[in-house]
């Protein structure tokens, strides 16, 4: 359970996020919303890699803030861009590095490399220097070194926003199959459709929530332009957000 | 140079790090112990010869000194016209094979490995301030940073041509170093998700 109790952050002067309260238990959880609207902030916090600057941020009951270290072993996250993610210069290793803190034994940090990479399809790559993997690839791999750790939570900051149409739909099946609670940052608003929640964040605060139907039309007009800002209503007279099932 | 690991099972890929690096140290030890032809020369065999037993092949072997041409084609002379042909051949050629050699147990050896076998080498400089898993994960990530700030360096010269902008070194600098500050910044949080400072 991800729970944000009154959560507010600023950058310097920015406040980027005001009044989150969520509840976060569904296996799969979309986060929606413009560039700037505060969702990647919000992400990050799940980790423990921005604390809130009022407010409280928990996973599982450890505060992000106190327990940062606790939280990152029940939280892995995966960024939009591999090549800053993969630290080590070949495949193998660099799925193994995330095992360094776990102080296994050599044959079982070999196994689970060996497995992590067959799960995702690198084991012929295993040896292979890591930047000359494709894109598509490189993002697998910085799936595959976050999963190794076997995280209770997975977060993912538009993991498919660099890649093309085929391996976007192949990383989103992968994080699908997940037993892992993943919470998914994404514009790519078709690879909710049949997720739990989605929520929708819109310059810091969260304007929608709830199944993925109404809350994406919501989201999809409000990008549109086809909310009324003034009366909070749809161009077509109808409510906006809380009637659609949607509002938070 | 270095990471350039390349897959095998010989015997040098089986041999510990520790030992390999040993190696590499007496050979380069040598080398400047005893600056002799006949010394260069054999190191040179002995060298050829790890590169073959690791399964590198002759073409493999080239791949580890054909970067070192300039440097070849610069000293060689200067050194001939310094101190004689037999001079630049100790020197030139005492260079080629340490480098070589280096790249031998590069290539032979995973950067995990290779760090792992640093970082306990580097344990009883604890008592002094050195973090040794931290030193290890510094190799690691200057290893890993090569080919990220080659192609940072590609996309400038690229992102000026495409602009019709004369390409100088000192007009490359500012947005290398922008590209490349960026991209440390974005490894650093991403060490961070993955637990490295806990």
């Amino acid at each position: 359970m991800i729970v944000f109790d009154g959560v507010q952050h600023s950058y310097g002067d920015r406040t980027v996020l005001r009044g989150i309260d969520l509840e976060l238990s569904e296996r799969r959880v979309g986060l929606v919303g413009a560039n700037g609207s505060g969702k990647s902030t919000l992400a990050r916090m799940i980790n423990g890699l921005v604390t809130p600057t009022r407010g409280r941020v928990a996973v599982d009951g450890h505060d992000v803030a106190r327990e940062g270290a606790q939280v990152r072993r029940l939280v892995g996250f995966v960024f939009a861009d591999p090549e800053a993610q993969i630290v080590m210069p070949t495949v193998a290793e660099d799925v193994a590095f995330s095992l360094r803190r776990h102080k296994l034994p050599v044959a079982e940090r070999d196994a689970r490399v060996r497995a992590a990479l067959s799960r995702y399809g690198l084991q012929d790559h295993a040896d292979h220097p890591a930047h000359l993997l494709s894109s598509g690839q490189k993002q697998l791999l910085a799936l595959a070194a976050v999963l190794v750790t076997q995280p209770a939570v997975l977060v993912a900051d538009e993991p498919t926003t660099l890649l093309d149409r085929r391996n976007a739909r192949a990383i989103t099946a992968e994080l699908a199959r997940l037993d892992q609670q993943v919470v998914l940052v994404t514009h790519h608003l078709h690879l909710l459709a049949d997720w739990d929640r989605v929520v929708v964040i819109d310059e810091g605060r969260v304007v929608a929530d709830g199944q993925p139907g109404p809350t994406l039309r919501f989201y999809r007009d409000l990008m549109d332009g086809a909310l009324d800002d003034a009366t909070g209503r749809h161009s077509d007279g109808s409510p906006r957000g809380p009637a659609d099932g949607a509002g938070p | 140079m270095i990471g350039v690991y390349v897959a095998g099972d010989s015997l040098l890929h089986r041999a510990r790090p520790g030992a390999k690096l040993l190696v590499l140290l007496v050979l380069t030890t040598l080398l400047v112990a005893l600056p002799r032809p006949d010394v260069v020369t054999a190191m040179a065999v002995v060298v050829a010869a790890l590169a073959l037993v690791a399964g590198l092949g002759a073409r493999g072997l080239g791949r580890l000194v054909w970067p070192l041409r300039w440097m070849v084609l610069v000293l060689t002379p200067v050194q001939a016209w310094l101190a004689g042909w037999e001079r630049a051949y100790v020197v030139v050629g005492g260079l080629v094979v340490a480098v070589t050699a280096a790249g031998v147990v590069s290539a032979t050896t995973r950067v995990a490995d290779m760090t792992d076998t640093l970082t306990v080498g580097l344990r009883p400089l604890r008592r002094f301030g050195v973090d040794p898993d931290r030193v290890g994960l510094v190799l690691a990530l200057t290893i890993r940073a090569i080919p990220v700030v080659t192609d940072a360096l590609r996309l400038v010269r690229e992102a000026r041509q495409a602009r019709g902008m004369r390409i100088t070194p000192d007009t490359m600098l500012a947005p290398l170093l922008i590209r490349t500050i960026r991209h440390a910044d974005r490894v650093g949080e991403a060490l961070a998700a993955r637990g490295v400072d806990d």
